[in-house]
This record gives C-alpha cells, structure tokens and sequence, in this order.
C-alpha cells in the first residue's frame, strides 16, 4: 500500500513537472527576447553644435531642395569632428569617422531643406552614431575584459563625450520610422510592418468573404453525399499541411503560370488566403452549428426562404463566432514566414511599400533576414522586432477572446 | 400495440367544405415510416386538435401541411395534401408564399434575439406587405392586439423579445404568425413550456382566432384538446385511428384505442 | 482603362443596375399588380447581371493575359534567342517587359521590334478588354432590366446565384489542394526526368550546386534525398522526445489532478507557445539554445556543432508540446466518467486509474495526436532553416549538424531561380514526398481521432 501511495505521489509530480516545465519554457523564451530586445527601442546620438558653414557648403538661404541634397554635408561633419577631436594621423582620423552614422549627414540635409535658413548658422543636433558606438555604450562600457570593438584611442574619446554630455541615449523613432537598411543603426520596420499590414488585408479582404461563403455552404446547404464528404476531408486536412507547401503553390501557379509579380503583397496576401481559409471556415462552420435550431424554424414558419433564414437570422447570430475564428487565423498569417520566402518576400526591400504591387517584405521576413546578420546590433534589432510583432500577437488574441466572452452569451 | 393492417379511420374525417385537406399520406424519414396512409381534411374556421401518445405522429403530420418537413433532408412525403383544391407537394409550388399562407407556432416559444418590432415585422418585411413605415407600425399593433399582447408590450417595442416571459414570449410567437395574415395557423403542443395562467390566456386567445383562421393544434393535454377544439383526431402509432367532434370523443370515443388513452391507460 | 478603374466602372453600374431594377419593380406595383418577388429582389438580379460576368471575365482576363502576350513575344525575339534555352527566352522577354515599361531608356537594338510589338499588343489588349468587360455590363443592365416582369421569380433567381456563389466559395478549398498537387506533381516530373527516381529516393549523397564548368566532377549535382529524410527524422524524433511525454503528462495532470482554477490558467498559458512564430522559435534556437548546448558540450568534452540537431529539435519539440497536450486533453476529456468511477469503485488510486483504465481507453486518440505532431514537425521549416544546418550529413548523432527536407526546399527555392534546372525542380520533388507524407499521416490521424470520438459519443 505504502508503495501504490509513493507510486501516486510520483505519478502527479510527473505531471506538475511537465506543466511547470512547459510554462518555464514559455518565461525563459519571453525573457530571453526581451532581455535582447529592449535595447533596440533607444539608440545613442552625439549632441554636438554643428556650423553650416554656407561657404564649404556653397549653399545660400535661397539654396533648392537639390542643391542642398548634392552639398557636401559628409565633409563638414568630418571636418567638424576632426577639429573637436584632433585626431593623430590617418588611422585615428579613419576611426573617429567610422563612429557616426552615415545617417548622419542626412540628418543635417533634412533639417537644412526643411528650413533654409540654418544655413550660416551654428545648431546643435543629436547626430546618429554608429552601431559600434551604440553597443558599447549600452553594453560594453565599464565591462572589463570584454572583446569590444572599439578601439582604446575611440574609448577615450567617448568616455570625455560622456563627461561633457554629449553622448546621450534617446528613444529610437527611426526603427519605427525607417525601412530596412545595411547600416544597423539606420534599420528600421516600417516598411515591414506597411508590407505586413498590406499582405494581411489582402489576406482578409480574400479569406473572410470565401471562408464564411464557405461554411455557410457546407454547414447549411451541401446535400450530405460523397462529394461534399471529399471536399470536408479536404478541408481538414489542408488545416494541417505544412505551411511551405503554399509556398511552392504560390510559386509555381500564382508566379510562373499567372503572372502575378513576385516579392509583392498581392501574392503574398493570396498565398496566406489558402493557408488561413480552413482554419476560418473550420471555425465559422462551429458557430453556424452553435445557432440554435429554433430560430430556424422559426423563420421558416413565416415563409422565409433558404436563402433568406441564414442571411438573416444565421449569419448574424454566428458572426461573433466567425468573427473569432477570422481573428486566429490571422494571427497565424501575420506570424507565417515560410511559405513567403519562396514566393521573394525575402528580398532586401529599402522603400516603404504603397501599395499591394510594391515589393515588400513582411515583419517575420525582416526577422528572419535580420537574424542571419552578423552584427550584434542586428541581433538587438531582431529581438526588437520580435517585441514589436509578439504585440501585434497579443492584441489580436485578445480581441479574440473578447469576441468570444461575448458571444459566450446564450440566446 | 403494433401497426394495425389495413386500419380505416374511424369516424368522420372528412368535412363538406375543406381548407386543408390530407389524402393518403405517408412519411418516411430515410427507410423508416412515421405515417401511415392518414386522410384527413381540416375545415375552415375550425380549430382541430390532433392528440395521441408520445412519438403517435401527430407533430410529424401537422409538419407536413405547410411543407416544414422539407428542411429535413431524409424526410420524404408520399399521398397529397391539398390547400384551397391546390396540391401544395406540386414540384411547381414555392414553398415560401405557402408557408406565408399556412402559419406555424412551436412547442417552445422561439422569438428572434431582436426587438419585440422587429420580431412582428420581419415577416411582413420579406413578404412586402407594408408599403410604408407606417403600414408597417400599423402591422405590428394590430397583431400584437389580437394576440393579446399590445398592453403589456406597447411601452417597449424595441426592447429585446426574449426579455419577456415564457407566456409572452409565446403569445409574440402568435403575434408573429397573424402578423403575415396567414389562412391556417398551425400549433405544435404551444402551451407545453407554460405555466397554467399563461395556458389559460394562450387558450382563450385559440377561441378568439377562430373567427378568422383555421386552427391545427398538437397538444398533449386532453383538457386542453376539450377546451379549445371543435373536432378532434386520435392519432396512434402513425395511424390516424379516429376523427369526431370533440365531445363525442371525450365522451364516447368510438374506437378501443381511442378510450383507452383518454382514459388514460396509457399516454 | 486599367483593372481598378474598370473595377469600378462597372461597380458603379452594378448600383445603377440595382436602382434601375428596383424602381422599375416598384413602378409595376404601384399600378397594383401583384409581383412575384420584393422589389430589391428584381434590383439584386439586375445589379448581379450587371456586375458578375464582366467581373469574372476580368478576373479570367488579368489571369491569362501574362501568358498569352508572352507567347506572342517570342516570335518577335531575334532568331538566335528563340533557338536558345527557355531559360534565355524568359530572361529576353524580361527585358523586352521592362524596355516597353521604361520607354527609351537603354534601348537594345536587336529587341526594338518586340518592344515595337509589345507596345502595340498592350494597347489593342487594353481597349479590347475595355470595351468587352464594359459591352457585358451594358448588355446584362439592359436584358435584364426588360426581364423585370410581375410574373419574374426574381427571388429564387437570385437565392439561386447566391447559392452557386456559395458553392463556389467552397471548391476553393479544393482547387487549393488540387493546385498544391498539380504544382508539385508537374514540376516533381520534370525532375524525374532529369534524375531517376530510385537515386532521389535511396541515393545517399546530396550536393544540388552545380557546377559552373562542365567538365568538373559532379557537374550535374547528386539528389540521393536519403540523408534529408535523415536529417529530418532525428529532428522531428528528438522533437517527439520532448513533447509527447511532457505534453500527454501536462493533459493529464491538468484534466485528472489540477483544481479547475489552475487549469483555467494553466491551459492557456500553454497554448500561448502554439501561438508564437516558428520565426521567433528559431531565432531563439539559433541564439540561445544553440550556444548553451555548445558551451555544455564542451565542458564534457564533446565536440558540438554550431548548428547541431539537438538544438533545432529540443525548441521544436517544445513547440508542439501545447499540440500534443491539448489534442490529447480532448482525448482523456471524452473518456466517460463512468469507466474512471468503475475504476475507483475498486479501489484503485487516481495514478493507476489513468494508467490502466483512462490511457488504454484514450489510446487510439492519443495515437491519432502524435501523429498529428508527427506532421507538424516535419513539415516544420523556419526552426530548422535557422538552427539546423544546410550540410546533408547522414547521421544519427544530434551533436552533428543535420539538413531537413524543409530546409532543402527553402534553400533551393530562395534567390533567382531558373525554372528547368533540376536544382530548382528538386526542390519540387522534395514538396510533393513531403506533402504526400504530412498527408497519409493527417488523413490517418484525422481518422482515427473521429472514430474514436464516434465510440463515446
């Protein structure tokens, strides 16, 4: 008896173990993220006065928007830093100019088209550093014998920058407010997060109407015969096809044999609109069945047609229902990575997408092109961007649960 | 009990003037037959109760006479029921103004999650009878007034049906049904989820509708079949087994089967 | 016109078709006389006339128009291009597309007389396809609109497009699975016909680059796929290991022990790892899990791969853990209560009800699970392509870097591809074994979960 007892004690801890263990996983996973990722929404400048020194730059206060693009704003920023620091020789020169941002000098030209009259002028901007500046001073600073890859030379000058307050931290818009870059500092995910939105309102704009077309079909009208058990099988099984087959349909039909252009929303949307459907007519078909009989019926008793019975008396009481099941299969879209590399959402894309035909890559895409990069900075930035998208996660699967509570309401 | 061969119906049922009238018809859902060859006709202004044990067919009969079977697809339908001399099984008949003609309220009152107006008005709206918004209004109070229902509902017509009680909630049924001015008005046991004030006012509403319709109830209570019809049918085992007027029934039924249930050896 | 200006062209005539239709109805019964339907129902079926054929001809139009222009091209190519490959036609029609889109810049002599004839077949194609789709809504509006008579049965007219429109809507789920088969099956051909099936299927060696020189060993490539259904079997097995014993003891502990507090949140906490991006997954196997494996290794002195199966499989694994364990909750969940309480009723603790009465009972639901996880874990790609490695070593060892089938096809397909080099097709061949295999497992599985379901219900 003694041992049945122990074996039952041990059987449950087993158990607990597992639970524990599955929820351990889930907190080291978030932990994990945001530890790497916080740090990609602050990013370090150099406060610094600059002169816009009309003559080097040959503008004036009448200067065009080109004029002032094509002046050499790069050589009066190294000019103004060589003489703030007075590098020793070319080697030291060569490092001070690989500590700001090649966003930098673009800073001054926006700032300068956006108001002439700074030319002439001494202002004071908060100029991008470089990645490697950045690194160290969120990481590496103070940390002994740790490989950096600043050099002692540039260590000391940031060290007297710190101590004259000139190398601050502040919030990081341009990662919100840039398309992808080569230079981490200036890599941002807006034209990810553009290219995700328009691939999913393709995808909903497709999959919604077929998919609760669909259900209805099944669900209300299908006659119970051979066919409509093929196409039920069917259904339910491509819910559980591996994602990356879509891919090679998009590829191989919506590409090679339609035409449409590749690394684009569109095809991107229609792609994630077959892999989403089962799940939304799946769904959408439990919340027909949920619709209680009696309300059929009496519609019918009043001569209302097929037709009329569902569209306006099922459909209505079951939207909340497909409403929810829409919701999840979008969060499946808006997390699928897959099946878009194969149809070229990979592809390095700078500009921010207008359109569901501009090229475009979507946030997972950029994750995953950002998470092959070498730079520690990127790996920062991919961890910033799986926050970013494991939000957009959240918010959509709670909306799904506050459908759900209130559909929960019997009639 | 077992299927009586070759049973003819006992008694009268058939009338001079019919509204409904029922010849031969069997049911089957997929191999397996609930009616059995039943002829039957239903008079105008009359109110007629089907009685009988549970699982007898009188439900799956009344269902068959405005065609509420067809949303049952193994259900199939043999013999002819004619409405006003017109085949209503005719391949060439559309079910939705039959069912418009031959209205129907169900066991458990079964309003529409929507307002009290909106329950009235939906059918007149699919059947476009009201050509404005006020023959709409006008519609709905009279309905509600014949049900019997228009004083205790007229302050909060937009307030939701099913926030109303079980009596009212089945009354609006009724109000829903008049409200698309049918000829016959069918009723599967109405009272059977009511409590006894509320059957009283349902049945007393019954009487008042006979002026102007014809009346088809199922019900489970012979008090009730007493109070409120004027024929009755015993149904038994998917047999229509007898038709008389309702106190000859109650008093001296004609057939075995028919006094045994009433006098309640089995029910 | 262009598509979205001629969508809504004929949108706007579909609303003018829907108003004409219903005053027309309304005028004829406002002389009295009894219609068949509502008059928005003689407005819908003027409205769908209007807009439906003009808006599937569009749809067929756009679809084909790609194709047919291109073939029309080729004949205008200069002779030595046409003798070329297919793969020198379609780089040439490329440049003919973007020397017409970008008129003047860079023009190549040789292609003038396609651009010339591009150019030309654009416009004519333009104007047909305009005037057709706007000739069709015309029409519709107007045989239509005369249709409208009392006696029209505009209702079931329309209930019965509406229908059709339903029906279609749910052969889209079928052509999807044909179109997957057809994409795969066409292309998987042509590589056959390149490589035999009995090499991709048993070869053991995998190395799809081909060589730039022809006279180089191995110029055509090897596709012997055996150490991709390798790769991909340790993984989805270490995978397994994890999550079958920790997901089936969670559903038990949560359905037969846990008080229904804990379950309401212990539950969907789990559930939660279903919900995160398999990217996120493999960023987190790629630079967490894989260093720390490394570092362990070589504190016992063990050679580990930077990219080491364990890695890939053990975050896989914890993946499907939520897959196996709320598939199998439903499964212990459908056991009847009557079986545990006999159980009981003899004495047994709870332990050993669920393993000698609540498990074998559970079992053939259990079994359709794993198979179901079995599924999704081969069929899993973006953790393996980014913490699995691209060598194809034929292993067993999960310290070794292995290479998955997924992985193959991501690899082969990712970048410009040429569509009739077997390195490009192979990657179609690889689709179809796998859409073939997650297919049997999933109808078996899906199979065994229902008639399971069917026994107690």
């Amino acid at each position: 008896m003694k041992r049945r007892r122990s074996a039952e004690k041990r059987f449950r801890v087993y158990g607990l173990i597992s639970v524990l263990f599955g929820l351990l996983c889930l907190v080291v996973l978030f932990g994990d993220i945001l530890s790497k990722g916080l740090a990609a929404f602050s990013q370090t400048v150099i406060r610094t006065e600059v002169v816009l020194d009309a003559d080097y730059l040959g503008l004036n206060k009448n200067s065009s928007s080109d004029e002032i693009r094509a002046a050499n704003f790069e050589g009066l920023l190294k000019n103004h830093f060589k003489e703030m620091v007075q590098p020793d020789g070319r080697k030291e020169r060569r490092q001070l100019y690989s500590m700001i941002s090649a966003g930098a000098a673009w800073q001054l030209i926006e700032a300068v088209q956006a108001n002439p009259g700074l030319i002439g002028q001494a202002v004071t901007f908060d100029l991008i550093a470089d990645d490697d500046v950045d690194q160290w001073l969120k990481h590496d600073r103070g940390v002994e014998g740790i490989n950096t890859r600043m050099s002692e030379v540039q260590i000391a000058w940031m060290e007297s920058w710190i101590e004259q307050g000139m190398l601050t931290t502040r919030f990081n818009t341009l990662f919100f407010t840039n398309g992808d870059s080569r230079e981490p500092e200036l890599a941002g995910i807006h034209g990810a997060i553009k290219g995700t939105f328009l691939t999913l309102l393709v995808t909903f704009l497709l999959s919604f109407p077929i998919g609760v077309a669909a259900a209805i079909y099944l669900e209300e009208f299908a006659p119970k015969n051979r066919i409509t058990e093929i196409v039920e099988i069917n259904i339910n099984n491509l819910a559980a096809v591996p994602s990356i087959t879509f891919g090679l349909l998009g590829l191989a039909i919506f590409i090679n044999i339609f035409g449409v252009s590749r690394s684009t929303p569109l095809v991107g949307g229609l792609v994630l609109t077959l892999m989403t459907l089962p799940t939304i007519i799946i769904s959408g078909r439990a919340a027909i069945k949920a619709v209680p009989p009696s309300i059929r019926e009496a519609a019918f008793g009043l001569g209302a047609s097929k037709v009329q019975v569902v569209f306006h008396h099922v459909l209505p009481l079951a939207l909340p229902g497909m409403l929810t099941g829409t919701i999840i299969g979008m969060a499946q879209a808006l997390g699928e990575t897959a099946p878009l590399l194969m149809i070229g959402m990979i592809a390095f894309v700078v500009d921010v997408p207008g359109f569901i035909n501009d090229p475009s890559t979507v946030l997972p895409v950029q994750i995953f092109l950002w998470s092959d990069s070498p730079e520690r900075a990127f790996t920062e930035r991919t961890s910033g961007a799986i926050i970013v998208l494991l939000g957009f996660l959240v918010v959509m699967n709670t909306a799904a649960v506050m459908l759900r509570r209130r559909l929960e309401r019997r009639w | 009990m077992s299927i009586i061969e070759n049973h003819t119906t006992c008694g009268s049922p058939l009338v001079e003037s019919p509204k409904l009238t029922a010849r031969n018809v069997g049911v089957f859902y997929g191999e397996k037959q609930a009616i059995f060859d039943v002829s039957l006709d239903i008079g105008s202004n009359e109110v007629i109760a089907l009685i009988g044990p549970s699982g007898c067919g009188k439900s799956t009969f009344l269902r068959c006479l405005n065609r509420m079977n067809d949303t049952i697809d193994i259900c199939s339908v043999t013999g002819k029921i004619e409405l006003d001399n017109e085949d209503i099984y005719d391949p060439k008949v559309d079910v939705v103004p039959l069912r418009a003609r031959v209205g129907m309220v169900f066991q458990k009152p079964n309003p529409f999650p929507k307002s009290i107006y909106d329950n009235i008005a939906y059918g007149p709206r699919i059947h476009g009878l009201a050509h404005s918004r006020v023959d709409l209004d006008e519609i709905v109070e009279k309905s509600l007034q014949r049900a019997g229902l228009w004083n205790e509902v007229k302050d909060r017509l937009h307030a939701p049906g099913t926030g109303l009680s079980g009596g009212q909630q089945q009354r609006l049924c009724i109000a829903r049904t008049i409200a698309v001015d049918p000829e016959v008005i069918l009723m599967d046991e109405p009272c059977s989820a009511l409590d006894p004030i509320a059957t009283a006012k349902i049945e007393e509403l019954i009487d008042e509708l006979r002026e102007n319709y014809t009346i088809a109830i199922v019900t489970h209570s012979m008090q009730q079949a007493a109070r409120v019809s004027q024929r009755t049918a015993y149904f038994h085992m998917g047999q229509l087994i007898e038709v008389n007027p309702t106190d000859q029934v109650f008093t001296t039924p004609e057939h075995s089967l028919t006094e045994a249930y009433i006098t309640g050896r089995f029910g | 016109m262009n598509y979205s200006s001629l969508i809504i062209v004929v949108l706007i005539l579909l609303g003018a078709g829907y108003l004409l239709g219903r005053n027309r109805a309304r005028a004829i019964a406002g002389q009295g006389v009894k219609l068949h339907s509502l008059p928005t129902h003689y407005g819908a079926l003027v409205a769908l006339w209007t807009g439906l054929p003009p808006l599937l001809l569009l749809l067929l139009w756009a679809l084909a128009e790609g194709p047919v222009v291109d073939h029309l091209l080729v004949a205008q190519l200069p002779e030595a291009v046409q003798q070329g490959s297919s793969a020198d036609i379609q780089l040439a029609i490329s440049k003919v597309h973007n020397l017409a889109s970008a008129a003047g810049v860079g023009a190549v002599a040789e292609l003038q007389p396609a651009v010339e004839h591009l150019v030309a077949l654009e416009s004519r194609a333009n104007i047909l396809h305009s005037g057709v789709v706007l000739s069709l809504a015309l029409l519709g509006v107007a045989v239509t609109w005369r249709r409208v008579q009392p006696q029209l049965r505009a209702r079931s007219e329309v209930e019965g497009i509406v229908r059709k429109l339903l029906f279609a809507s749910s052969g889209i789920a079928v052509l999807t699975t044909l179109g997957i088969l057809a994409s795969v099956l066409f292309e998987a051909w042509m590589f056959f016909g390149k490589v035999s099936v009995f090499e991709f299927l048993f070869g053991t060696s995998w190395s799809p680059q081909i060589a730039l020189r022809a006279d180089q060993s191995g110029s055509s490539g090897s596709f012997g796929a055996v150490p991709l259904f390798a790769g991909t079997l340790l993984i989805s097995a270490i995978a397994m290991f994890i999550a079958v014993p920790i997901g089936l003891m969670s559903a038990i502990y949560l359905s037969e022990y846990a008080s229904p507090r804990v379950r309401s949140y212990a539950k969907p906490a789990l559930e939660i790892l279903a919900g995160i991006p398999t990217v996120v997954y493999g960023f987190f196997a790629a630079l967490t899990v894989a260093p720390v494996i490394r570092s362990i290794g070589a504190s016992w002195g063990l050679e580990v791969s930077s990219e080491s199966a364990l890695a890939a499989g053990l975050v896989m694994g914890v993946m499907i853990i939520p897959f196996v364990s709320s598939l199998s909750d439903d499964v212990i969940n459908a056991v009847p209560q009557s079986l545990r309480d006999g159980s009981y009723g003899l004495g047994a603790t709870r332990s050993e009800t669920v393993r000698q009465v609540v498990i074998p009972a559970a079992l053939p639901g259990i079994v359709g699970a794993v198979m179901l996880a079995v599924s999704r874990a081969i069929g899993e790609t973006m953790i393996v392509a980014m913490a699995a490695g691209l060598a194809a070593n034929l292993t067993l060892n999960p310290l070794d870097s292995v290479t998955t089938v997924t992985v193959q096809i991501v690899t082969l397909l990712v970048g410009d591809q040429e569509f009739d080099s077997p390195k490009t097709l192979a990657a179609f061949a690889l689709g179809l074994v796998l859409f073939l295999v997650t297919l049997v497992l999933n109808y078996v599985a899906l199979k065994i979960v229902q008639k399971y379901r069917e026994q107690y219900d």
